[in-house]
C-alpha cells in the first residue's frame, strides 16, 4: 500500500507532465506582407467554425450579429475558465499542438507570456495597425509591442475610488479625497467615527498595487520581445507607493483581508468596508452580493499623488488574440475586429447588462448612450462619464513580464506576506524583485535591473 | 532397467508442460492487472523520472541536466520548510484523529448508543463532501469578520481568534482534515471490530471485566492490524497534504504560501512556475520520504507488538 501511494504522487505529477509535456513551439515568423481584400473575401466565404475562448458572459448578441454578417462563419464560444484557469488549458493545448482555439481572451498582463512562445498571431499583416487611433492610448499600448499588434483591446480597468457616500457622510466627509494624503486622513476619520474601514487592500492583489505604481509614474517591467527583460521594483515611484501603503496599513485605518471570500462579500454588504480602490469593473462584482447597498455608492477618480496631478492607473482588462494554429486566421482576425472594433458591437458589449465590459473604443466612450447613462448602483450618477475621463488619463506604455503568472504568485509570498504582517512593503518589493530576477535567469532570460 | 527412466521422463515432461499451461493461465488472469499497472503506474513514474533529469526553459527549451534538479531540491529552503511543517502536522494530527476514530468505533461497537446508525453516518459524511462545498463551509466558519466562530466570540463579548493567522493556520488545517477523515478511519476500525468473535467479550464479561477493560485488553489488540493500516494511510495522507492548504489558500492567501507543503509546492512549480522538471524531482523525493517514513512506522509498531 505504502509504495503504491508514494508512487501515486509521482503519477499525479506525471499526469500533469503528460499534459504540458516538453513544448517546442513551432517558431513561425510573422509575415509582414499585407493580406489583400481579395484574400479576406475568400476567407470570409469559406465555411469555418471559429472557437472563441472567453469568460466574458453574454457576448451572444454580438456574436450573432457577426454570424449574420458573415453567414459562412460560425463562432463557437467556450468558457474555458477565468484568467489563470484558461491560461493553463491554453498552454496545455499549445504544447500538445492540438485543441487550440482560434481566438482567446487574454488579459493584457498575460499577452507577453504568449508572445514569448510565439503562440499568438501578429495582426499587422491583416491591417490591425490602422485601428490604433480608434482605441484609447493605454489600451492600445497594452496590445502593441515590438512594432507588432498582438490582439485587439476588449476592455479596460481604469482605476476608481468607489465609496459609500452615506458612511463617509457620517464621518463628515462630503467630497472624495483628492490626494492619497487626504485619503489617509479620511481613513482615520471614517475609522474613528463610524468603525468602518475606508477601504480594504487585498494582500494578493498585485494588479492593484501595480496600478498605483503606474499612477505614480513607475513602469517596473519590460520585455524586448526576444530574451531580455527588466525588473525595477526599487524605483522612486515604487518607493512612494510602498511607503504610503506601509504607513496606511500600519495605522490600522484600512483592512487587509483577502478578497472575494464569503467574509469579504459580507463585509462589503454590511458596510464594514466603506469603499474600494478598484478598476471600473469593480461595481459589477458587487451588484449581486452587495445589492442591498445599491444607490448608496459614489464613483470618484483614484486619489492623486500630488494635488496638481491628474493621472490614472489601470487594473485589469483584456484583449482578444488570434492563436497560432487557427485554420482560418483571417476570419479569426475579422471576428476580433468586428467584436471589438465595430462601433455597434463595441457599444453593445459595454451596454449589455450581462457583459458590461468597460469600453476601450473612443467612439463608445464618447457616446451619450454610454457616457450619460444614469447608473442605479451609483444613485443615478453618470459614473461611466467619470470612468471614461479616468480612462483618458491612464498612462500608455505600461509593461509586463513574459512570466506574469509566476510574478503574481510570488507577489503573494513576498509583498502579500508583508501586507498581512503589516511590515515594510518596500523591503518586500526588493525581495519580490530578487525572486523575479532569479526566476527570469533560470528561464533563460537576460535580466536587467536598475 | 530402462523402463523406469522411460516412464519417468515423459511424466516429468508432462508435468512441466502442465505447469507451463497452468502458469500461462495464471498470467492470463493477472494480465489485465499487469497491463494497467504498467500503463497507469510504471510508465508515468518512469516518465517523471525521465523528466526530472531535464531543465525546461522558456528561452532555450529542454536540456539534459542530470541530477541537478535533485541537488537543487536538497538545498531548497522552501522544500525543507514544507517538509518540516508536515512532520509537525503528522505528529500532532494523526494521533488525535486516530484516537478519536478508535473511540467512536468502540462506542458504536459497544451497542449501547442510541441512534448508532445515524451517528455512524454523521461521522462518516464529511468524507463524502466535495472539496468545493467544504471550502465554502469552512470559509464561512473561519472568516475573521463575519465568520460563524468570530460571530460567536463577539456575541459573548470575547475577542475573536484569528484562525487564519500564521500561528493558528496549521491547527485550523488539522481541524479540517480530522473532521474529514475521522469517519473514514472509524469505519475501517469499526469493520474490524465487527469481525471479532463475540464469545470473547461474553466470557470476559462473565469474568467481571468492565467495558473499558474489554476494550483495552480484547478489542484493541484484536483490531491492531486495522489500526496499523489506518496509521499507514494517515502517514501517507499527511505527506500528500494538498487539499487542505489549497482549500484554505483562498481564505489565507499570504499565510499559506506556494510552498506550504511539499505536494502543494510541486503543484505550484508545475502549474504556475512552468518548472515541470523540478516539480517531478520534488515529487520523487516526496515519494521516497513517504516510503521510508511509512516503513519506519510499520516496523516500529510491529516490533513492539511482537515484543508484547
Amino acid at each position: 500500500m505504502k509504495r503504491k501511494s508514494a508512487l501515486a504522487v509521482g503519477a499525479g505529477v506525471v499526469a500533469v507532465a503528460l499534459l504540458l509535456s516538453a513544448c517546442s513551439s513551432s517558431g513561425g515568423t510573422t509575415s509582414s506582407s499585407k493580406v489583400s481584400a481579395a484574400d479576406i473575401t475568400k476567407a470570409m466565404s469559406k465555411s469555418t467554425t471559429l472557437n472563441f475562448w472567453t469568460w466574458a458572459p453574454g457576448l451572444a448578441p454580438e456574436v450573432a450579429a457577426f454570424e449574420k454578417k458573415y453567414p459562412k462563419i460560425k463562432v463557437n464560444m467556450v468558457n474555458a475558465g477565468q484568467g489563470g484557469a484558461e491560461y493553463t488549458k491554453l498552454q496545455a493545448a499549445i504544447d500538445a499542438g492540438k485543441g487550440t482555439p482560434d481566438v482567446a481572451q487574454l488579459e493584457y498582463s498575460e499577452l507577453p507570456s504568449f508572445t514569448v512562445t510565439k503562440s499568438v498571431v501578429g495582426l499587422n499583416q491583416y491591417g490591425a495597425a490602422s485601428l490604433k487611433s480608434q482605441f484609447t492610448p493605454a489600451a492600445w499600448s497594452f496590445v502593441s509591442a515590438q512594432g507588432e499588434t498582438w490582439g485587439l483591446p476588449q476592455d479596460l480597468g481604469p482605476m476608481t475610488f468607489i465609496y459609500r457616500n452615506d458612511i463617509l457622510a457620517k464621518a463628515g466627509i462630503t467630497d472624495a479625497p483628492k490626494t492619497w494624503d487626504e485619503f489617509a486622513t479620511d481613513a482615520a476619520a471614517v475609522k474613528a467615527k463610524t468603525g468602518s474601514y475606508i477601504a480594504n487592500f487585498n494582500p494578493t492583489e498585485s494588479a492593484q498595487v501595480l496600478g498605483m505604481i503606474q499612477q505614480a509614474g513607475g513602469n517596473p517591467f519590460s520585455y524586448d520581445g526576444k530574451k531580455t527583460v527588466s525588473v525595477d521594483l526599487q524605483s522612486t515611484a515604487v518607493k512612494t507607493v510602498s511607503d504610503f501603503l506601509t504607513k496606511l496599513i500600519q495605522s490600522g485605518n484600512v483592512s487587509v483581508d483577502p478578497g472575494w471570500t464569503d467574509d469579504w462579500f459580507q463585509a462589503v454588504a454590511k458596510g464594514h468596508y466603506a469603499g474600494w480602490v478598484v478598476g471600473a469593473w469593480g461595481p459589477d462584482d458587487l451588484t449581486g452580493s452587495a445589492g442591498n447597498t445599491s444607490g448608496k455608492w459614489t464613483a470618484a477618480p483614484m486619489p492623486q499623488w500630488s494635488a496638481s496631478d491628474n493621472v490614472g492607473g489601470d487594473w485589469g482588462g483584456s484583449s482578444d488574440a488570434v492563436i497560432k494554429g487557427s485554420s482560418n486566421p483571417i476570419a479569426a482576425y475579422e471576428f476580433v475586429k468586428y467584436l471589438n472594433g465595430d462601433s455597434a458591437s463595441a457599444k453593445e458589449m459595454s451596454l449589455n447588462p450581462k457583459s458590461l465590459l468597460f469600453p476601450t473604443k473612443k467612439s463608445v466612450l464618447a457616446d451619450p448612450a454610454f457616457a450619460a447613462q444614469k447608473v442605479a448602483f451609483f444613485g443615478g450618477q453618470t459614473a461611466n462619464q467619470t470612468f471614461a475621463s479616468i480612462a483618458a488619463t491612464v498612462p500608455a506604455g505600461f509593461g509586463y513580464l513574459p512570466y506574469m503568472t509566476y510574478a503574481s504568485n510570488d507577489y503573494n509570498d513576498t509583498v502579500g506576506k508583508a501586507i498581512t504582517a503589516k511590515s515594510d512593503i518596500y523591503t518586500a518589493m526588493a525581495k519580490w524583485q530578487a525572486d523575479l530576477v532569479t526566476y527570469g535567469k533560470k528561464q533563460g532570460f537576460t535580466v536587467n535591473t536598475k | 532397467m530402462t523402463a523406469v527412466p522411460l516412464r519417468a521422463k515423459p511424466s516429468r515432461a508432462g508435468f512441466r508442460a502442465q505447469q507451463r499451461r497452468l502458469n500461462a493461465t495464471a498470467y492470463g488472469f493477472i494480465a489485465p492487472f499487469l497491463l494497467f499497472f504498467v500503463l497507469i503506474l510504471l510508465v508515468p513514474i518512469f516518465y517523471a523520472l525521465y523528466l526530472s533529469l531535464f531543465q525546461n526553459q522558456i528561452i532555450g527549451g529542454q536540456t539534459f541536466i542530470g541530477l541537478a534538479n535533485y541537488a537543487q531540491a536538497f538545498t531548497d529552503p522552501k522544500f525543507y520548510e514544507g517538509l518540516g511543517r508536515i512532520l509537525l502536522y503528522l505528529v500532532i494530527q494523526v494521533p488525535i484523529m486516530l484516537i478519536l476514530a478508535l473511540f467512536f468505533a468502540l462506542v458504536l461497537d459497544s451497542g449501547r448508543l442510541k441512534g448508532a446508525r445515524f451517528v455512524r453516518l454523521a461521522i462518516f459524511a464529511p468524507y463524502a463532501i466535495p472539496g468545493v462545498i467544504s471550502t465554502l463551509m469552512w470559509g464561512y466558519f473561519y472568516g475573521g469578520n463575519f465568520g460563524l466562530i468570530a460571530q460567536i466570540f463577539k456575541g459573548i463579548g470575547l475577542p475573536a481568534p484569528d484562525l487564519l493567522s500564521q500561528q493558528n493556520i496549521l491547527g485550523s488545517m488539522m481541524n479540517i482534515s480530522t473532521w474529514e477523515f475521522v469517519g473514514y478511519n472509524m469505519i475501517i476500525i469499526y469493520a474490524a471490530l465487527r469481525s471479532v468473535p463475540t464469545e470473547l467479550f461474553d466470557s470476559a464479561e462473565v469474568d467481571g471485566a468492565g467495558q473499558w477493560r474489554i476494550a483495552w485488553s480484547i478489542k484493541i489488540p484484536a483490531v491492531r492490524s486495522a489500526i496499523l493500516l489506518c496509521v499507514i494511510f494517515s502517514v501517507i495522507g499527511s505527506f500528500q497534504l494538498f487539499t487542505e492548504p489549497s482549500l484554505l489558500q483562498t481564505l489565507a492567501p499570504t499565510t499559506i504560501d506556494s510552498s506550504y507543503t511539499p505536494t502543494f509546492y510541486a503543484y505550484n512549480l508545475a502549474f504556475n512556475n512552468k518548472e515541470l522538471d523540478y516539480a517531478a524531482s520534488i515529487a520523487f523525493i516526496i515519494g521516497l520520504f513517504t516510503a521510508i517514513v511509512s516503513y519506519i512506522v510499520q516496523f516500529t509498531i510491529q516490533r513492539r507488538a511482537n515484543r508484547a
